[in-house]
Formats: C-alpha cells, sequence, structure tokens
C-alpha cells in the first residue's frame, strides 16, 4: 500500500529529522571534547611527567612531572571514599531492611539528595571553616575530610539505589527462614548486590577525584610529594587550573597532557566498575 | 533422605547452642543493636545538612547586621576594603550564565531524550545508556580546558570580531569586550557539561509513563509525534520540568569549569559577549586569603549561603517532584 502523505506525515519526519540532528549535536560535541583533550594533550604527555614531582621553576617551563598531583588525588579520593563507604554503607542498609518506605526513611534519603545537590565550593568553603575552627591548616586530613562529605551522598544514594532492587522473593526467603533483618542486610542484601555496590564506589570516586573546588582551600597545594597527612597536598585538578594561569605556552601545554591523564583516569575507573560489575553479576541470583 | 524437622524441645535447641548456634535471643539482640547503631548513622545526613546551613547562616550574620540584605543584594559595587559589598554583579553573572546554559541546553536534550526513548533502536539506547554515564562522569575541570582550547579562541576569532563590526547595536550581543572570555564561553561549556546528566533524568522520566497510554493512542492511528505531542508530554510535562530545574541547580553551582573561561570582572553584564563574575567563582577566587579585611569573610560565607539556599530551593523542589514520576523505587 502506497503511503499517504500529509501533514501529519510531513511533521513526523521533520521532527524525527530534528531529533537526529540533536542527537548529533549532543554525541557530537561530546566527543569534540574527548578529541580536543585527547589531541591537545597526548603530544606533551612523557613519562617524565607521570613519574617525577615538579623540579624547580616547574611553573616557568623548568622540568619534572605532576607525580605529587597524580599521587596526592588518588591518596585523598581512596581514603575519602573508603571513609564515605564505611559511613555510607549503615545508612544504605538500614534504609532498606529496616525503613523501607517508612517515614524516617523518606525523610533520610530527602537529605542525602539535599546533601547531593550541595555545590562542591559550598563543601570547600564549609570544610575550611570547620578547620579554622578546630585548627587545622590546608592539609592531606582537610582534603580527605572534605572529599568524604563530598562522596557521602552519591556513594549512599547510589547504593540505596541498587539494593533497592533486590529481588524481594530473596528478601522473603530469607525472613521465611527465620533471619533477622540484620542478617539480611549482612549476609544476602551485601552479597547479592555487590556488583552495584562496587560500581556505586567506583563512581563517588570518580566525583571525588575530580572535584577542584572543595579541595581549593582545604587540601592547599604544594610541588612536594605528599608525605604526611597535616601538610598541604597537591591535587589533579588544581594541578591543571594553575598550570593553565601561567602565561607560558610549555607549561599549558602541560596542563593539557595533565587534563589527559585525569580524564583518562576517571574514564578507566567507570569502565573498570562497569567491567567488575558484569563480571562479578554472574555470581548473583537473578 | 531425613527431613529436616524444627526445634521443638529444649534438649534440641540446646544441643544446637552447643554447636556454635547462636541462640534466638542474642541473635534478636544482635538485629536490634544494629538496627539502633544504624539509626545512629543515618542521622549524619540529615546533621550534616543542618550543620553546613546553620554553619554558613551563623558565619553570615554580621554582615547582615552592617547591612540589609536589600542593599547587599542591589549593591552595584564591590569594593571589600572600603566595606561596600553589593552582591548585584555576581547575581546578575550567576543568572546570565546559567540562563543562557539553559536556553542552549534544553532544546537538544529534550529532543535527544525523546529521541532515545520513542525512536530510537534499543541497540542504539544500550549503547547510549553507558555513554552518557561516562560522559557525566569527566571532572568539571577537563570541561574547563575544553572552554579555554576550543571555546574562547573560536569566540575570539570569530563570534567577537563580527558582533564588533555589525552587531554593536544589537541588544544582548553588542559589547566592548575584546576577549573570548565571556558569558556565551561560559555557558556553551556549563550548557555541555549538564546535557549528559539532564538527558538521562528526562529518560528516565519518559521510559516511566505507562506504555499503555502510547499504545491505546498509536492504536487510533496517530503517528509517533503526534502520540508524543498529545499523549506523552502532557504526562510527563512536570517531570521534564523538574529535570531541567535539577540541571539549572547543578549549573548554579559548578564553579571550576565556569571560573575559567567567564572573565571574572566585578560588573553588571548587559550583553551576552560581555565579561561576567558567576558567585561560585568569587568565593573559590577569594576566600581563603581575605582575613584581614573586616566583614570581608562573612561577606564571602553570605555569598555562599545565598547560593545554597538558591540551588536548595530548585533542587527540593524538583526532587519532589520527579519522587511522584520516576516511582517510589528509583528516587
Amino acid at each position: 500500500m502506497k503511503k499517504r502523505w500529509n501533514r501529519r506525515h510531513i511533521t513526523e519526519a521533520i521532527v524525527k529529522g530534528c531529533m537526529r540532528i540533536s542527537f548529533g549535536l549532543v554525541a557530537g560535541s561530546l566527543a569534540l571534547i574527548l578529541w580536543t583533550i585527547i589531541s591537545q594533550g597526548f603530544p606533551s604527555l612523557s613519562w617524565e611527567m607521570i613519574s617525577q614531582p615538579p623540579k624547580g621553576g616547574f611553573y616557568l617551563g623548568g622540568g619534572g612531572g605532576i607525580l605529587n598531583a597524580i599521587l596526592g588525588s588518588l591518596y585523598m579520593a581512596g581514603a575519602g571514599t573508603v571513609i564515605a563507604l564505611i559511613l555510607g554503607l549503615p545508612i544504605a542498609l538500614y534504609l532498606e531492611t529496616y525503613l523501607g518506605d517508612s517515614e524516617w526513611g523518606r525523610y533520610v534519603r530527602l537529605s542525602l539528595d539535599v546533601l547531593w545537590g550541595i555545590p562542591s565550593i559550598v563543601y570547600g568553603v564549609f570544610g575550611f571553616t570547620l578547620m579554622l575552627a578546630i585548627g587545622l591548616r590546608a592539609s592531606m586530613l582537610g582534603g580527605i575530610i572534605v572529599l568524604a562529605l563530598l562522596e557521602l551522598p552519591i556513594l549512599t544514594r547510589a547504593m540505596d539505589e541498587v539494593i533497592r532492587m533486590m529481588p524481594q522473593d530473596l528478601n522473603q526467603a530469607a525472613l521465611a527462614l527465620g533471619s533477622t533483618r540484620f542478617e539480611i542486610a549482612v549476609r544476602v542484601v551485601t552479597r547479592q548486590m555487590l556488583p552495584g555496590i562496587i560500581t556505586a564506589i567506583l563512581l563517588a570516586f570518580g566525583r571525588g577525584i575530580g572535584d577542584a573546588a572543595s579541595v581549593l582551600f582545604t587540601a592547599g597545594y604544594t610541588d612536594r610529594m605528599p608525605n604526611s597527612l597535616l601538610s598541604p597536598v597537591a591535587s589533579l585538578p588544581l594541578a591543571i587550573f594553575f598550570q593553565l594561569s601561567t602565561p607560558f605556552a610549555a607549561v599549558r601545554q602541560r596542563a593539557y597532557a595533565a587534563a589527559l591523564i585525569l580524564t583518562v583516569i576517571v574514564l578507566a575507573v567507570s569502565l573498570g566498575s562497569r567491567w567488575i560489575s558484569s563480571r562479578l553479576s554472574k555470581y548473583i541470583v537473578k | 533422605m531425613t527431613e529436616p524437622t524444627l526445634p521443638t524441645t529444649n534438649i534440641e535447641l540446646q544441643s544446637r547452642r552447643q554447636a556454635g548456634w547462636p541462640s534466638l535471643l542474642a541473635r534478636r539482640r544482635q538485629d536490634l543493636l544494629a538496627g539502633r547503631t544504624f539509626f545512629i548513622f543515618s542521622l549524619i545526613p540529615i546533621s550534616l545538612a543542618a550543620f553546613i546551613i546553620i554553619m554558613l547562616v551563623i558565619r553570615a550574620w554580621p554582615i547582615f547586621q552592617a547591612h540589609s540584605l536589600w542593599d547587599l543584594l542591589t549593591g552595584e559595587v564591590w569594593k571589600p576594603e572600603q566595606g561596600l559589598f553589593g552582591f548585584m554583579p555576581f547575581i546578575a553573572g550567576t543568572i546570565w550564565v546559567t540562563t543562557t546554559a539553559l536556553i542552549l541546553a534544553v532544546p537538544p536534550c529534550l529532543l535527544t531524550a525523546l529521541y532515545l526513548s520513542e525512536y530510537a533502536s534499543s541497540g542504539l539506547r544500550t549503547f547510549t545508556k553507558p555513554l552518557l554515564d561516562l560522559l557525566a562522569a569527566i571532572p568539571p575541570v577537563v570541561y574547563g580546558v575544553w572552554g579555554i582550547i576550543a571555546v574562547v579562541p573560536f569566540l575570539q576569532n570569530w563570534v567577537v570580531p563580527f558582533a564588533h563590526d555589525h552587531l554593536q547595536n544589537v541588544p544582548l550581543l553588542g559589547s566592548t569586550n575584546p576577549t573570548g572570555f565571556s558569558i556565551l564561553a561560559g555557558a556553551i561549556v556549563l550548557a555541555i557539561m549538564v546535557m549528559p546528566f539532564i538527558i538521562s533524568v528526562i529518560y528516565e522520566v519518559m521510559s516511566n509513563i505507562p506504555s499503555g497510554l502510547k499504545q491505546a493512542s498509536l492504536a487510533l492511528g496517530t503517528t509517533r509525534w503526534q502520540t508524543i505531542r498529545w499523549v506523552t508530554l502532557p504526562q510527563a510535562m512536570p517531570g521534564i520540568i523538574a529535570a531541567i530545574v535539577l540541571g539549572a541547580s547543578r549549573a548554579l553551582g559548578e564553579t571550576i569549569a565556569v571560573l575559567m573561561v567567564v572573565g571574572n570582572v566585578a560588573q553588571v553584564p548587559h550583553s551576552l559577549l560581555d565579561t561576567a563574575y558567576p558567585l561560585p567563582a568569587l568565593i573559590a577566587n577569594n576566600y581563603g586569603d581575605m582575613m584581614s579585611v573586616p566583614l570581608y569573610d562573612s561577606a564571602l560565607l553570605s555569598v555562599a549561603l545565598i547560593l545554597l539556599v538558591m540551588i536548595l530551593i530548585f533542587n527540593i523542589g524538583s526532587t519532589l517532584v520527579l519522587r511522584r514520576f520516576v516511582g517510589k523505587d528509583k528516587l
């Protein structure tokens, strides 16, 4: 049967065309970003950059690398994620196994959403004021605390969403066998939901390592390697930011390379979490 | 095979206990104790949120006593050394950048999300969803670097000269700012940054519209667009608006990516090609090294408070709307 074209079919075609174009636009602009970072960053990437701390005159174009910032970021985001996990896992388990859809559960979830919405600069300001109050200078410890606070809502909420997807049959089977809620939380939920929990952890880690505004005041910046909890520490986002603000072309080139390193780390974490969770998900009850 | 039996006698219970099984009472106690401990943990997010807000209010209080809120919000001069704290340039800068970013981001996001949820093949869908998550994970500072490498030079070499020559008298585009560091640059970077987020949320809303509605409409012989226009969109509209508002609240608080490309000059902007100085950039550039100037610290914390209040209103409102949409098991 021949299709009769009338106005609504023309509209359909136009709208579909517009949608395709905007899909292409969105995909294209995001691809453009990745391509720009890779093409600008790759030429100035060198082994020296990844393996050495800055030498004298680094910001004037001198030798050395940004190992201090890479390690600083990994340490802070790593420790921050561990603290956030220690605080967040009990909350996520509590929300599902004990609270369910109760009133208090809704309040806790709302407060987590509110915390998730607070911009990182406010976390930075809050953290710095808190540190002033207890007499702590800009230091790795401060950075760790602020990143832990920043990651807590992300991690908890992501775990909560994963845990809520747990098949109800499993829950009920465990209850029918006479297990307590705590036993369900520890022995059933954490095992069944391990792939999702790992994804959530790596998601939070990725957010933590990429955040600049929160560590700007709290962790400070230094050219030395991170060696103490109580001294300032460099971080990758700030290394990029500070190198970009110098007028020297060579230093700015290195900022592009540093941005590439950060992007690679974040994408590797993100892809890695997918890989791990798909590997692990064959052990769970479908 | 013998059937497992429930322990019916005391002797049987006792033998189980001796075999290393915790008693029922012990397990009950453990359960209750864990519940109480968990409850204490669940106080953390609520008290943290309250603590952040209370602390900002307390630290911002001196400036609200020295100047009236109205004077602060409408003052156009920012000279902390002389005791002049006008937030107007910064609030205006934030509103300009965020609004422009949303105007740029919303149409393509909406169309893309509709395309993904209503038209795209399941292959494209399963491929795009993880890609969006991946792109949402790219740190802001990388978007800022992209802005400096690509957007600012593009504006400086092409758009700004053109605007100077031909659009000088056009409102919103005529500007004397010769560089590419401008509201438009910030808005472009910000728009692309929030795109993956807004698309994911709208997509989530769309896929929670009952498919029976769509099928009923299609069965009546409508085209897909007619179904979207008259059935799906009216259903999804509050959710879509909430998604956009949530995106706006993300954009409002974005610091480093915007800070890198908007120029940071404390003046009230009048054109897309003017420089701006948004609220988060003001805090990031000045906080930490202003302890000697009286009230400066308090002024910056009040800026943080104003920013936070704006974001919380957007955020809580849209979260509550979305919760109705995406169902209780998602948000």
